[in-house]
């Protein structure tokens, strides 16, 4: 499935919920559930620094496709990651350089993907977009 | 009109309510995501009342101009409202003299200035002396200084209820020892820290000391001659003003030792090619044009808490805090850091096992503004070994009812997140 058909997916999903409460729960459920970076790629060369929580990404490529793993020690932020690898992990470089994250504003959760916001989320999706880069020159 | 608010106020002094008090404060009316803001960032910046946002306007509407120079009727109307500022400010604090009273953007403006200023004055060897529960901002303008230096900084430790230990302080203290800085309170425990003492102490082997009074200002009214401190430093906008104006006291003779931070208008006497000779004081500190609108409106801020009275205020606050800390200790895994029995009211708490960051973002979902984070005091944060945590803090327009709200929604948070 590409990018947008599990964005739309997401999308899909989210509008079941009631109000933010629903939403919220659905997140941190996919947060606690999800096992989301092995061990020894939650190093230092691995992290990326919010203000406040935590967030680590690793990256690997399998074939043509880029797939990613990460971590957060907020939940919150977990369950956001969880959506995000959802949409851009097993995907082609290109691709992922090509897609954006307006989903996350439908499905209600845009504050913590806000430039202003101090979790790392951010700089996180900057982050998976340099991976793509890299590896799409690698792939050419 | 002015004397009928001095009526109103004279009479709210005796009965303090802050059913009234809250009706100066537009903001307190509106509602976030929904529900009624419960406003507990009062820390990190306090809301404005209606007469200080009147000053604003009737600044921006009636007498807008530059000061000091202008010979027209505006510049003339300004630069007094501006020096009358400062005069009260001078008041406020109880310096000697109103030039002692430098006019800066905030407290992080009035600590490099001064940090600044000691480049030409300490040498390699030279010891400073920082407290361990300082905010960023009284700790990297310093190790800058001793960058420049090649002057060293020590640390006074804390002890696990966030209060410094004097007598660690005391062995820290030496001939070398040229400037020793610590807040007056800490901005992520709320702790009071004995500064007297630390200043009589520090002045007993030759060293001067900077207070930064940034969370101390908008509850404890500080007489900077009974203090006997060298400088002291404030921001407006956590005691009812607007954002980006401060001050900075300092003593006359080290403001006159110490050399001007940025050279500019304003501060000279006389500019040729060959030489230029500095202002006096204030002046000399002061290059640019000022925030005009800002040091007027922090004079009015000042005079409105004055009104209400800071013995009230801190009655009422000390009444807010026994409260919360009380409801909030009855949460079941809920730690308070920063438990000594001397603090203003700012409650840095965590729940085990629930991150600050997912407890501050439920919160907000309910309309409670909280502070979560490091509150830029790191070295605290790595005493405990913790990420962070969620700070609410309290102003006397803050009520019992919305710290009942607060802990609702910590409970509620504590339930979703575990």
């Amino acid at each position: 499935m590409g990018i947008k058909e599990i964005q739309e997916e997401i999308v899909d999903e989210f509008s079941m919920f009631e109000d933010w409460m629903q939403r919220y729960e659905y997140m941190i459920e996919l947060g606690k559930s999800l096992p989301l970076i092995d061990e020894k790629y939650k190093t230092d060369d691995n992290i990326i620094k919010g203000c406040q929580s935590k967030v680590w990404v690793h990256a690997e490529l399998d074939g043509d496709k880029l797939v990613f793993t990460a971590d957060s020690d907020a939940i919150i932020t977990k369950g956001i990651i969880a959506i995000l690898i959802r949409t851009f992990s097993n995907q082609k470089p290109q691709d992922i350089i090509d897609a954006d994250t307006d989903f996350i504003d439908e499905i209600g959760l845009k504050e913590h993907l806000s430039p202003t916001r101090a979790n790392g989320l951010v700089s996180m999706v900057k982050q998976l977009k340099m991976y793509a880069i890299a590896y799409q020159t690698q792939l050419n | 009109m002015g004397f009928v608010w001095v009526l109103i106020f004279k009479m709210e002094k005796t009965t303090f309510n802050p059913t009234v008090i809250r009706k100066d404060f537009p903001i307190l009316n509106r509602e976030v995501n929904g529900k009624p803001l419960v406003y507990f960032d009062n820390a990190a910046t306090s809301q404005t009342p209606r007469q200080v946002i009147d000053v604003i306007v009737d600044y921006y509407s009636n007498y807008n101009a530059n000061i000091h120079r202008g010979v027209h009727t505006l510049s003339q109307e300004a630069t007094d409202k501006y020096e009358q500022a400062r005069i009260k400010i001078q008041k406020h604090f109880n310096a000697a003299k109103s030039h002692e009273i430098i006019f800066t953007s905030g407290t992080t403006h009035s600590i490099n200035l001064v940090a600044n200023g000691f480049t030409s004055i300490l040498k390699a060897g030279d010891e400073l002396i920082v407290s361990a529960m300082e905010h960023h901002s009284n700790i990297v303008p310093w190790q800058m200084l001793c960058e420049r230096t090649g002057a060293t900084l020590k640390v006074i430790p804390m002890n696990e209820e966030g209060e410094l230990i004097l007598e660690e302080y005391l062995e820290l203290l030496s001939d070398k020892t040229k400037l020793v800085f610590c807040n007056h309170v800490s901005n992520a425990l709320g702790t009071v820290n004995p500064v007297k003492t630390i200043i009589d102490a520090a002045h007993k082997v030759g060293a001067a000391v900077l207070i930064d009074g940034a969370q101390a200002a908008p509850h404890i009214k500080a007489d900077v001659q009974e203090l006997n401190v060298d400088f002291y430093t404030v921001s407006a906008h956590k005691m009812c003003g607007p954002t980006g104006v401060g001050m900075l006291y300092g003593k006359e003779e080290w403001l006159n030792i110490l050399p001007p931070y940025q050279g500019g208008g304003e501060m000279i006497a006389e500019v040729t090619f060959e030489k230029t000779t500095y202002a006096d004081l204030p002046h000399k500190f002061e290059a640019g044009t000022p925030n005009i609108c800002g040091g007027i409106a922090f004079g009015a801020a000042l005079d409105y808490m004055n009104a209400i009275g800071f013995d009230e205020i801190a009655a009422y606050e000390n009444e807010l805090l026994e409260y919360a800390t009380e409801r909030l200790l009855a949460i079941e895994g809920l730690r308070i850091y920063g438990t000594s029995e001397n603090k203003t009211s700012v409650i840095s708490f965590n729940i085990e096992g629930v991150h600050p960051y997912d407890m501050g973002s439920i919160l907000d979902k309910l309309g409670i503004a909280v502070r979560t984070g490091h509150h830029c005091a790191q070295p605290i944060m790595d005493f405990y070994k913790i990420p962070g945590t969620v700070r609410a803090s309290f102003s006397f327009y803050n009520t019992k009812e919305e710290i009942d709200i607060l802990v609702e929604g910590v409970e509620k948070a504590k339930a979703m997140l575990l």
